[in-house]
C-alpha cells in the first residue's frame, strides 16, 4: 500500500528550512544539565593548574620563593617566566602585533597579572600552594589614565620595548604610545568644518566593560608523548587560529595539534584571544607528560581576560542650520591597558571603527585613534559586536542628538534628513566602507508609528511642565548600521589567515547528513540554524541534518565564531556547499530519470522531469545512487566542502527607540518600552533572532545601565566580583518589543546578514539617548555611561530637580 | 576560590553545638546558611579551623506560637519564612522583606538566624528585629537567656554573642490590630545589598499614630532605630510634612560607609527617601 501522496506544502514544511521557528537543537542537552563543558573533561592522571597573580598593578619582582609550595605534599611544579625563558615561552605574541608576558617577566603591568603557576594534584592543593608561593615586588607608579600615560615624564610601563619606535601599526610616539590610525580625508573634513554654519563637539568615555560569560576560561591540555600529539579542549572561539597560533608556539607540527572547543558557555568576545593560562597548561602539560586542567575563576576572569571598550572619544560634526549633516571628525584616545590584545583584523588597530559615519549621508569625514599603554588587563576585544562598532554606533547616535538640541530640531526629525535614502544603496561612505543595502527610512516610520512617538513627546512636554511630577521622562532613539561578516580575505586577516569560513557537508547513502564548520557556536544555535540552510537547499530535512564544529582534526579551517560572522560568512559556504552538491545531484537524478539535466526542475526536496510530475527523484533517492550506481564519468559519493570568502561585509541596520522613567527621589531609571526593529536581511529562524536579539539588549541594558569595571588610582579594580559587576537577572531586565522589515544582503548567497550583535550595538546609545533626554530640557546634552541611579541621581542633584 | 583546610563538625543538638563551641574556642565558627561565611572562607578573609554545622539540629528551625509570643527558631530559612502562615498573619513585615533578601537560591539556604547573629549592619533582618521589637533567645555553656534586640548589635561584625554562644530562636508579638508596615530597600540588582533600606511599623488610633517604629538598614555600624523620626510621628495625625520631617531626623542619625553603591551623601539622602516612601505605604496599610 502506498502512503498518502503529501503537498508540496507538507513537504516543505517537514524540512523545517529557513523561515522556520524550529526549536534549537542544542536545548535538549542543555536543560537537562548534559552539555560538555570544559570543565567537565576529566582525563585519567590529569593534573590542575592554578595561577600566581600580582596584587599590585605596577611593580618589579624582586623575588619568588616557591619552596614552600613545592614542599606541599602533591604539588608537581611551580613556574615562573625564567622556567619558560629557555623555551623562549614567557612572552607570546598578541594577535595585535604586540607581544604579552605569558608569565610576568621582571615586572608587573597590572593587578591579577599572571605571575607563577603551580601544578598539583588536585586544585584544592593547588590552591594551598598559590597561597604558600612567596613574591616581593618593589612598587612602581602606576597609570591608570590614558591621557596621563602620553605625558612626557609619565612612568615608562613597557620597558621590554625600550628603543622600539616602530610599532605594528606605524611609528611610536612615546614611550606609552602603541600606535595612532587614521581612515577618512582630513583635509576634506578640515574644510567643511572650517565653512560650516554650524558645528557641535562632545567628549564622552566609552567606559571599561568585560563580557562576563557565564562559563569562565579554561583548558584541558593532554600531550602524549609517545604520538608527540597534543590535544586540547578549551574555552575557544576560534579553535583553528589556536591551533595554529600553538604550533607556532610550541613547534609541535600543526597535524600533531587538536584543538576541541567543546559546549562553550558564551563568548561575546571572551574566548576570542590566547590566554597565558592556556599556554601554560599546554606546556605543564608537555614537560610533564600528562594531561593538566585549568579553570579560572570569577574574579580571575573578570580582572585579567580581556575586556572590551575603554574609548576616550571626541567627536565633532558640521552641519547646516536645518540640520543637514556635512562632516565628521573623531579623534579617540584607546586605552589597550598593558599589551595590546585586541583581537582585529590585523589591518585594523581600531577594527571597523571608521563605519562611525553611521547611517547617514555624510560627504567629509575623518577619523584617529591613538592607542596606549596603561596598567590595566590588556584586551580590548568585541564585546557582541563586530570589531569597535559598538564604539562607532555610539559615537555617532550621540552626536547626532547633540546636534538635534543644539538646533532645536526633534531627534527622528534630523534622523530623517540625513539618513541613506534607499536609492543610494549600494552607497560608499566617506570612509571607504560599501554599504550592501538598507531601507533606514521606511523602518525608521514603522517604528514611529508603532510606539506612537508623537503622544509620548506630548506626555513629555506635560511632565516637563509639572515640578511636582515624581518622575523624568525621557525618549531615547537610534538608528544604526551594523558592519559584520569580517571579512573579505583582501582586508581582512588575522594572523596572516585571511577571514573566510568554510564548510563541508556529506550526505550519507539513507539521505541523512552531516555538516562540519570551521565557526564554533557559544548559545548562537548554529546546531539548528545551519541545518537549516541545508534543507532548504538540498531537501533533507533539517532534523536528520548533523552540525559538527570546534573539533579542528575533523571541521575544515574556519576563523571561528565572533563579530557576528558566523551567518554572513561560514553560513555563505553553507549555502555554496549545498549548491555544489545540489549541482552533483542533478546530474545524478538525470542519469536516474534518463532525461537531460534541462529538462529538470527543482522542487522543494526533488527534481521533476519538466512535464511529467510522476516522474522525480528526491534528494534521498539521489543519495543512494551517488553511492550505488552514480552516472559514467562521476565520482561516486555525495559531498562537497567550500571555503567562503566574501566579496564585502554585510550591513544589518535597526530602529531602536526607548521611554525610560527616572525617579527625582532615587535616581533609578524604569524602562517603560524598549521597541526594537532590526533588519538582519533574510531571516533563517525568527524565534532564533528573537532570542539572539533578547539577549542581546539585555548585555546593551547591562552596559549602559551597570558594567563599568571601576578602578582605584592605585590600579584596584574595586568591583570585581557578581556582587559589583552587573549582569542582570529577571528581575532588572525590561520587557522588549522586537520587529523586523527584510532587506536582503545582495551579495550573500541567500541573502543573510546577521544579527547576533545588533541590539548590543544599537541599543547601548539608545539607553544613553533615553537617560539624556530625560534631561535635556535643563540644557544637557550628554551623559556618561554607566547610568546607575548613583550617578543619575548625582545629576538631578547638578541641575536642582532631585526630589 | 577554595577556602583552606578544616574541619568539619555536624552536631545532632544545641548542648553539643555548645560543648564543641566551648572545647574547640575562638578557631570555631558556625555554619548556618553560610551565605556570608563560604564566600569568605573561599576568598581566605575567613579561615576558620573548625565549622560546627547546625543545619541538622531540628529543634532550631521552624515557627510556633507559645501564649503571645511567635518564637521563629533561628535556622528557619528565607523561604520558610516566606510561606510561613503564623508570620504572613501575625508579622506580615518579616516574610514580606524576606523577598527582597539575595535572590530565592539564597533564601533556600540563608537563615533567620544567621542573618541577624553576623552583626552585618548591610544584613536586612537587624533592622526588622528593631522594628518588630524582637527577643533574641541565646544558649551558651551557662544556659538560656534572653536579649533584646536594642541590645544585640553592639557594631559592625559585632554582636552581644559570645564565642560559644548559639542563638537558638528570636521571639516577636504579633502587631497591633490593623498596624501598616512596610520594608522600603533600594539596591542596585537582585542579590545586592541595601543602598539604603527602612522598616516601617505603625498603628493608628483614632487617626493618630498610636505605635511607631522606624529602623534602618546599612546606614551604620549597626542598624539603627530612628527614635527622633518615631518622636516627630508618635501621638500626631500624620502629615505629608511630618513625613518630611521624620525623614529628616532619620537622615541625622545615618553614617553610612562610602562604597560602590555610593557615597554618604547619597546614602543619606537615600535614607531620607526609603523612610519617607516606607512611613507612607505603611500609613496607607494601617486601620
Amino acid at each position: 500500500m502506498n502512503a498518502p501522496v503529501k503537498t508540496p506544502e507538507e513537504r516543505q514544511a517537514e524540512l523545517q528550512g529557513m523561515g522556520d521557528s524550529r526549536l534549537r537543537k542544542e536545548d535538549a542537552r542543555f536543560i537537562q544539565g548534559k552539555g560538555q563543558y570544559c570543565d567537565d573533561i576529566k582525563l585519567p592522571g590529569m593534573l590542575h593548574m592554578d595561577i600566581v597573580r600580582s596584587p599590585i598593578a605596577h611593580g618589579r619582582i624582586k623575588n619568588i620563593k616557591k619552596d614552600d609550595a613545592l614542599a606541599i605534599p602533591g604539588v608537581h611544579a611551580v613556574l615562573t617566566a625564567d622556567d619558560l625563558k629557555p623555551l623562549n615561552l614567557h612572552w607570546m605574541p598578541t594577535l595585535a602585533g604586540d607581544v604579552a608576558a605569558v608569565l610576568a617577566d621582571e615586572k608587573v603591568h597590572f593587578q591579577m597579572q599572571e605571575v607563577a603557576i603551580v601544578i598539583a594534584d588536585d586544585r584544592y592543593i593547588a590552591a594551598d600552594a598559590v597561597e604558600a608561593v612567596e613574591v616581593e615586588y618593589e612598587e612602581l607608579p602606576v597609570v591608570m589614565d590614558p591621557y596621563a600615560a602620553l605625558e612626557a615624564d609619565a612612568p615608562v610601563l613597557r620597558e621590554d620595548l625600550a628603543g622600539k619606535n616602530e610599532g605594528a601599526h606605524g611609528p611610536r610616539e612615546h614611550h606609552n604610545h602603541i600606535f595612532t590610525w587614521e581612515a577618512g580625508d582630513k583635509a576634506a573634513a578640515d574644510d567643511v568644518f572650517a565653512s560650516a554654519p554650524v558645528t557641535v563637539s562632545q567628549h564622552m568615555l566609552y567606559p571599561r566593560v568585560h563580557p562576563c560569560p557565564l562559563e569562565t576560561c579554561g583548558c584541558v591540555a593532554s600531550f602524549d608523548p609517545i604520538k608527540g600529539e597534543l590535544t586540547t579542549w578549551m574555552t575557544s572561539q576560534a579553535p583553528h587560529v589556536v591551533r595554529t597560533v600553538v604550533s607556532m608556539l610550541s613547534g609541535v607540527p600543526e597535524s600533531k595539534v587538536r584543538i576541541i572547543s567543546p559546549d562553550i558557555g558564551g563568548g561575546f568576545g571572551n574566548k576570542v584571544g590566547v590566554y597565558p593560562g592556556y599556554v601554560c597548561a599546554i606546556v605543564s602539560s608537555i614537560v610533564l607528560g600528562k594531561p593538566v586542567k585549568w579553570s579560572e575563576d570569577r574574579i580571575e576572569n573578570i580582572s585579567s581576560t580581556a575586556f572590551a571598550r575603554d574609548y576616550h572619544m571626541d567627536g565633532h560634526l558640521a552641519a547646516t542650520e536645518d540640520g543637514k549633516i556635512l562632516g565628521l571628525k573623531v579623534d579617540v584616545v584607546a586605552d589597550h591597558g598593558a599589551f595590546d590584545a585586541c583581537a582585529d583584523p590585523t589591518k585594523f588597530p581600531a577594527g571597523l571603527f571608521h563605519i562611525c559615519s553611521g547611517s547617514y549621508d555624510i560627504s567629509a569625514a575623518h577619523c584617529s585613534v591613538k592607542g596606549v599603554y596603561t596598567n590595566k588587563a590588556p584586551g580590548g576585544v568585541a564585546y557582541r559586536c563586530s570589531f569597535r562598532v559598538t564604539e562607532a554606533v555610539y559615537l555617532i547616535e550621540r552626536m547626532v542628538d547633540v546636534l538635534a538640541q543644539k538646533l532645536d530640531i526633534d531627534k527622528a526629525e534630523i534622523r530623517r534628513k540625513n539618513l541613506i535614502r534607499k536609492d543610494q544603496f549600494p552607497y560608499t561612505s566617506p570612509f571607504g566602507f560599501e554599504y550592501d543595502s538598507g531601507d533606514y527610512h521606511t523602518a525608521l516610520e514603522k517604528v514611529l508609528d508603532a510606539v506612537d512617538y508623537k503622544a509620548l513627546r506630548a506626555e513629555q512636554q506635560e511632565k516637563r511642565n509639572d515640578p511636582d511630577s515624581p518622575t523624568l521622562m525621557g525618549i531615547g532613539l537610534v538608528t544604526f548600521t551594523e558592519v559584520v561578516g569580517a571579512g573579505p580575505t583582501k582586508m581582512c586577516d588575522i594572523l596572516g589567515v585571511g577571514m573566510f569560513d568554510s564548510c563541508e557537508i556529506r550526505i550519507h547513502p539513507t539521505g541523512s547528513a552531516i555538516a562540519r564548520m570551521g565557526t564554533i557556536t557559544q548559545g548562537q544555535g548554529h546546531q539548528t540554524t545551519y541545518a537549516q540552510i541545508i534543507a532548504s537547499e538540498l531537501g533533507i530535512p533539517s532534523e536528520v541534518i548533523q552540525v559538527e564544529e570546534g573539533d579542528t582534526s575533523t571541521a575544515p579551517y574556519g576563523l571561528g565564531t565572533y563579530g557576528s560572522r558566523s551567518t554572513p560568512v561560514a553560513g555563505a559556504a553553507i549555502a555554496m556547499a549545498a549548491r555544489k552538491i545540489h549541482a552533483k545531484a542533478k546530474k545524478i537524478a538525470a542519469h536516474l530519470l534518463e532525461v537531460s539535466e534541462s529538462d529538470l526542475d527543482w522542487e522543494i526536496d526533488r527534481f521533476k522531469v519538466r512535464g511529467n510530475e510522476d516522474q522525480f527523484k528526491t534528494m534521498a533517492d539521489i543519495a543512494f545512487a551517488a553511492y550505488q550506481q552514480p552516472p559514467e564519468g562521476l565520482e561516486p559519493g555525495l559531498e562537497a566542502v567550500h571555503y567562503y570568502d566574501p566579496p564585502n561585509f554585510t550591513y544589518p541596520f535597526g530602529i531602536y527607540f526607548c521611554v525610560v522613567d527616572i525617579d527625582k527621589g532615587t535616581g533609578e531609571s524604569s524602562i517603560r518600552r524598549f521597541y526594537a526593529l532590526d533588519d538582519c536581511g533574510t531571516r533563517i529562524n525568527p524565534m532564533i533572532i528573537d532570542g539572539q536579539i533578547h539577549g542581546g539588549l539585555t548585555e546593551g541594558f547591562a552596559v549602559a545601565m551597570g558594567q563599568q569595571m571601576p578602578f582605584d588610582e592605585q590600579g584596584n579594580l574595586l568591583g570585581n566580583t557578581l556582587m559589583d559587576y552587573f549582569l542582570p537577572t529577571a528581575v532588572e531586565t525590561p520587557a522588549w518589543e522586537t520587529d523586523y522589515t527584510v532587506t536582503p544582503s545582495p551579495h550573500h548567497p541567500i541573502g543573510a546578514k546577521g544579527v547576533a550583535e545588533s541590539p548590543h550595538v544599537g541599543s547601548i546609545p539608545t539607553f544613553t539617548s533615553a537617560v539624556v533626554d530625560a534631561f535635556a530640557h535643563l540644557g544637557v546634552t550628554h551623559i556618561d555611561m554607566p547610568h546607575t541611579s548613583y550617578r543619575i541621581w548625582k545629576k538631578l542633584k547638578e541641575e536642582g530637580v532631585q526630589l | 576560590m577554595i577556602p583552606p583546610n578544616f574541619e568539619y563538625h555536624r552536631p545532632a543538638t544545641v548542648d553539643e553545638a555548645v560543648g564543641l563551641l566551648t572545647s574547640l574556642g575562638s578557631e570555631a565558627k558556625i555554619l548556618a546558611g553560610g551565605h556570608s561565611l563560604l564566600p569568605m572562607m573561599k576568598l581566605r578573609f575567613a579561615m576558620p579551623e573548625h565549622l560546627v554545622d547546625i543545619n541538622r539540629i531540628p529543634e532550631l528551625s521552624g515557627v510556633s506560637v507559645v501564649g503571645d509570643d511567635i518564637v521563629i527558631g533561628a535556622m528557619t530559612t528565607e523561604n520558610a519564612v516566606i510561606a510561613d502562615p503564623i508570620l504572613n498573619e501575625k508579622v506580615p513585615l518579616l516574610p514580606e522583606a524576606a523577598k527582597l533578601i539575595a535572590d530565592p537560591q539564597v533564601r533556600n539556604r540563608g537563615t533567620i538566624g544567621g542573618d541577624i547573629a553576623h552583626g552585618d549592619p548591610a544584613n536586612d533582618h537587624p533592622a526588622l528585629a528593631l522594628a518588630c521589637d524582637a527577643v533574641m533567645t541565646v544558649v551558651g555553656p551557662e544556659g538560656a537567656r534572653q536579649i533584646p534586640a536594642s541590645e544585640f548589635f553592639l557594631g559592625t561584625y559585632w554582636t552581644a554573642l559570645n564565642d560559644d554562644d548559639i542563638l537558638t530562636a528570636i521571639t516577636v508579638k504579633a502587631f497591633p490590630n490593623g498596624a501598616g508596615f512596610s520594608y522600603r530597600k533600594l539596591k542596585r540588582k537582585t542579590g545586592d545589598w541595601a543602598t539604603a533600606a527602612c522598616a516601617v511599623v505603625v498603628a493608628l488610633s483614632g487617626g493618630s499614630v498610636s505605635h511607631i517604629r522606624i529602623t534602618l538598614t546599612n546606614l551604620g555600624p549597626t542598624a539603627i532605630r530612628a527614635h527622633d523620626a518615631e518622636a516627630v510621628l508618635s501621638g500626631q495625625t500624620v502629615t505629608d510634612e511630618l513625613i518630611k520631617q521624620a525623614a529628616e531626623k532619620a537622615m541625622a542619625i545615618c553614617d553610612p560607609a562610602e562604597d560602590l553603591r555610593g557615597d554618604v551623601e547619597y546614602k543619606t539622602a537615600m535614607a531620607g527617601q526609603m523612610v519617607q516612601r516606607a512611613i507612607a505605604e505603611a500609613l496607607s496599610r494601617a486601620n
